[in-house]
C-alpha cells in the first residue's frame, strides 16, 4: 500500500519536473547551506581543540611586568625581573604540578654546510612535562644537564629537517651562534600554535646554558617567562591567586595599591574561549543557513498547495472510489517528503562537495561530521512533513462531491 | 455483507465470486438493494434553508436496471449524490443492503462506497497519468488488496470489457468509448453490489453510446444491478425501470414498456 501510494509520488514528482526540480532546489540550497556552514564551523572548533590540547591543559605563562609606570614603558617581558627561582618557588604552592623558566632568542644554528635560524629556549627538565611535549627520538633533558650548564641541544622536529633532512642528527655537533652544542634529542611535531606560528620550528637548551653562554651578562639569572603547569582537579582561579600573591612576596610588593611587576595569563583558559567562541559561530552559521532551509519548505508548501488545487478534481475521483481522507493526507505528505528528501540528499551532497572546496582553496580546516548530516537529513525529511502537512490536510478535507465538479 | 467498514471492505474485497448473482429463491423477490423512506436535503443558503428533495420513497432490488430522468434541478443529482454514498440526507431513511448509512462519517461513507458501489461519471473520470490498468485498479488500492491481485483483477475487468490490450495505454491514448469502457471496468473491480452511472453517455456520440449501452444490458443481464441518470430518452429506453423526478419529487416509476435493444 504504502509503496503503491510512494510509487504515486515518483510519478506526481514526475509529471511537473520542472517545478519539482525548482521546489527541491529550495530544499537543496537549505540542506547543503546547513552541512557547509556546520562543517565549516565545526572545522574551526576541531582546530582550536586541536590547539588547546597540544599546548597541554592549565598551563599559565608568568611575564616579568614592571616595577613603576614612569618614564618610558617597553613591552611586557622587556624588563625581565623574574628569576629562575621564582619558578622554584611556584611549586610550593598546592595546585603546582611543575614549572620551568623559559627564555628565548632568535639565533643561527650551523650544521655541517646547512644554517637555520630558529627560536632557542632555555628551559629546564621539566619543560616537555609543562607543555605536555616529548622527545620522539633520543633522550630527554634531566636535571643534571641543567645543574652543569651542559651544552646538549634538542630540535624540533622542523630545526632537524632544515639542518638534517633525512640523515640521522644524533649526537652531532652543531654551533648555535658561536658555541658548540651535540644533538640529544629530536621534539615530537607540535604543529602550529593558536597564531599559527610552527611551534616545532624550535630548539630547547638548559637554562643554565642559555644564561651562560648565549645571555647577555646584564640579564644573569633572570628570565623572560616562567611556564607553569596546574594540577588536574584544582580551580585554577585560585592557583593563579596564590601564585600571584607569592610572587608578590617574593618580589617585596607589600602595598595593596601597587601593582604587579608580573603578569600571569592562564592559557588554557584563553584557548579554550576561543573553542567556546568557534562553538557559538557554529551555532550561528547553522542558524542563519537554517533560515534558507525554513524558506526551502515554504517553498515545498507553496507548490504542495498549487498541486492540491490542481488535482481537485483527482482527489475528488479517488474519494469516490473509497479513498479514505487517511489515504488523501498519507499521499499528499508522501509526496512532499519525497521532494524534500530527495532535495536534503542532493543538498547534503552540494554541502560536502562546497565544504571539500572550501578547505581546499582557502585551506580551512572543514569537518562534515555525522552529526550535521543526520540532522540536517532529519531536518529536511521533517521539513516535508511540516509544511506538506496542511496541503495534505486541505487535499484530504476536500468535498467529494464539489471535488468531482471542479474543472 | 453487512459488517464493520474495515472487516467488510477485505471481506468483500476477497470474494471470490463475481458480480452478484440474482438471489432467486423461488417465491420471494430478490433481495433489496436500497430502500429510502421519506428522503429530505436541504441546503443552508444565504436566503435560508432550501429544500431539494422533498420526501423520496424509492427501493431498488437485486438485478434491477433502472433509468433516473429529470430536468436540471429536479433533484436527481443530488439523490444519486445520497444514493451513491457521496452526501447524506437531512432527514429520512436510507438503507444500504439493509444498512442505515443516512448518517455515517465521510470515512464510514467512504468505505461503504469502496465495498458496496461502482461509480460512472460523464467525463469518464480516469486519472491522466496513470495506464488504463492502474486506474482500474485503483479501488483496489484503497481496499488494500495486494499489487499482485490488483494487477490480476484488473485485466480481468478490462478484458471483460474488450480493453486487455490496451491494459498498458494512458487515457489519452485511447478513445472516449473505450476510456468509458475502462471506467466501466473500475466501476466493477471491487464486485459491488450497485453500479450507479452519471450521464455515461453524455461526452460520446450515438454509436459509441449505443455500445456502452449495449455493455450495460449484458452487465445486467448477468446479474449487475444498475442505476443510470440520464438526459436521453434513447439510453433511459435501455433500462429495465424508469423513474422520473420532478421539483424534489418522484412523480413517475414504472417498467419500461417498450424496452429497446441497443
Amino acid at each position: 500500500m504504502l509503496f503503491s501510494m510512494l510509487w504515486e509520488a515518483v510519478r506526481a514528482m514526475g509529471a511537473n519536473r520542472m517545478r519539482t526540480s525548482l521546489t527541491m532546489l529550495g530544499i537543496i540550497i537549505g540542506v547543503g547551506a546547513v552541512v557547509l556552514m556546520l562543517a565549516v564551523g565545526e572545522g574551526t572548533r576541531v582546530t582550536i581543540k586541536k590547539q588547546v590540547d597540544a599546548m597541554g591543559t592549565n598551563i599559565f605563562i608568568v611575564l616579568a611586568g614592571f616595577q613603576n609606570t614612569g618614564g618610558a614603558r617597553t613591552g611586557s617581558g622587556s624588563s625581565p625581573r623574574l628569576k629562575a627561582e621564582d619558578g622554584e618557588a611556584l611549586l610550593s604552592i598546592d595546585g603546582v604540578e611543575a614549572e620551568s623558566p623559559v627564555s628565548n632568542s632568535n639565533l643561527q644554528i650551523v650544521a655541517g654546510g646547512q644554517n637555520w635560524n630558529t627560536m632557542v629556549m632555555g628551559v629546564n627538565e621539566e619543560y616537555l612535562t609543562v607543555r605536555s611535549w616529548e622527545v620522539e627520538y633520543g633522550r630527554p633533558m634531566d636535571a643534571l644537564d641543567v645543574q652543569s650548564s651542559a651544552r646538549l641541544i634538542w630540535l624540533g622536529k622542523s630545526t632537524a629537517k632544515e639542518l638534517f633532512g633525512s640523515s640521522d642528527p644524533l649526537g652531532v655537533t652543531i654551533r648555535v651562534g658561536t658555541v658548540p652544542f651535540t644533538v640529544t634529542g629530536i621534539l615530537a611535531a607540535k604543529g602550529q600554535s593558536l597564531d599559527g606560528r610552527d611551534q616545532d620550528d624550535t630548539a630547547i637548551i638548559p637554562m643554565s646554558t642559555f644564561s651562560r653562554f648565549l645571555q647577555g651578562t646584564h640579564f644573569q639569572g633572570q628570565v623572560r617567562m616562567i611556564m607553569v603547569k596546574g594540577k588536574d582537579g584544582y580551580d585554577m582561579d585560585i592557583v593563579q591567586e596564590d601564585m600571584r600573591a607569592l610572587l608578590r612576596e617574593r618580589h617585596h610588593i607589600t602595598d595593596p595599591e601597587q601593582e604587579d611587576d608580573f603578569f600571569i595569563n592562564n592559557l588554557s583558559a584563553v584557548m579554550e574561549s576561543a573553542e567556546e567562541t568557534a562553538r557559538a559561530m557554529t551555532l550561528l552559521l547553522g542558524a542563519i543557513a537554517s533560515v534558507s532551509l525554513a524558506v526551502g519548505g515554504i517553498g515545498i508548501m507553496n507548490i504542495m498547495l498549487v498541486s492540491v488545487t490542481e488535482r481537485t478534481r483527482e482527489i475528488g475521483i479517488r474519494l469516490a472510489i473509497g479513498a479514505r481522507k487517511k489515504d488523501i493526507l498519507t499521499q499528499f505528505i508522501l509526496e512532499a517528503m519525497l521532494v524534500s528528501v530527495t532535495g536534503g540528499l542532493l543538498g547534503l551532497g552540494m554541502g560536502a562537495l562546497g565544504a571539500y572546496l572550501v578547505s581546499y582553496f582557502w585551506h580551512i580546516s572543514v569537518y562534515v561530521t555525522v552529526f550535521s548530516v543526520s540532522l540536517s537529513f532529519t531536518v529536511s525529511l521533517l521539513t516535508g512533513l511540516f509544511f506538506g502537512l496542511y496541503p495534505a490536510w486541505k487535499a484530504a478535507g476536500q468535498n467529494p462531491i464539489e471535488a468531482l465538479r471542479y474543472q | 455483507m453487512a459488517a464493520l467498514p474495515g472487516e467488510g471492505m477485505t471481506e468483500a474485497a476477497r470474494a471470490p465470486e463475481a458480480p452478484s448473482p440474482v438471489d432467486k429463491t423461488p417465491g420471494s423477490e430478490p433481495r433489496l438493494v436500497i430502500e429510502t423512506r421519506d428522503l429530505k436535503k436541504s441546503y443552508i443558503t444565504g436566503a435560508g434553508d432550501f429544500e431539494v428533495l422533498h420526501g423520496v420513497d424509492f427501493r431498488l432490488r437485486q438485478g434491477e436496471f433502472v433509468s433516473i430522468m429529470g430536468p436540471s434541478g429536479s433533484g436527481k443529482s443530488t439523490f444519486m449524490n445520497i444514493l451513491g454514498c457521496l452526501d447524506t440526507p437531512t432527514s429520512g431513511v436510507y438503507e444500504l443492503l439493509g444498512d442505515d448509512v443516512s448518517k455515517l462519517s465521510q470515512n464510514e461513507l467512504a468505505a461503504k462506497r469502496n465495498v458496496y458501489l461502482g461509480f460512472v461519471f460523464q467525463g469518464f473520470n480516469l486519472l491522466p497519468k496513470a495506464d488504463l490498468m492502474e486506474n482500474v485498479a485503483l479501488p483496489l488500492l484503497y481496499a488494500r488488496v495486494g499489487a499482485e491481485e490488483r494487477r490480476e483483477r484488473s485485466l480481468e475487468q478490462l478484458d471483460k470489457v474488450g480493453l486487455k490490450a490496451w491494459a498498458h495505454h494512458r487515457p489519452s491514448q485511447v478513445s472516449g468509448g473505450q476510456q468509458q469502457r475502462a471506467a466501466i471496468a473500475r466501476a466493477l473491480v471491487g464486485r459491488p453490489s450497485l453500479v450507479l452511472a452519471d450521464e455515461p453517455t453524455g461526452n460520446l456520440d450515438s454509436q459509441t453510446s449505443d455500445e456502452i449501452m449495449a455493455l450495460f444490458t449484458k452487465l445486467n443481464d448477468d446479474g449487475l444491478t444498475l442505476v443510470v441518470v440520464t438526459h436521453e430518452p434513447d439510453v433511459a429506453a435501455c433500462a429495465k425501470r424508469l423513474v422520473r423526478f420532478l421539483d424534489g419529487r418522484l412523480v413517475e416509476d414504472g417498467p419500461v414498456t417498450n424496452r429497446r435493444k441497443p
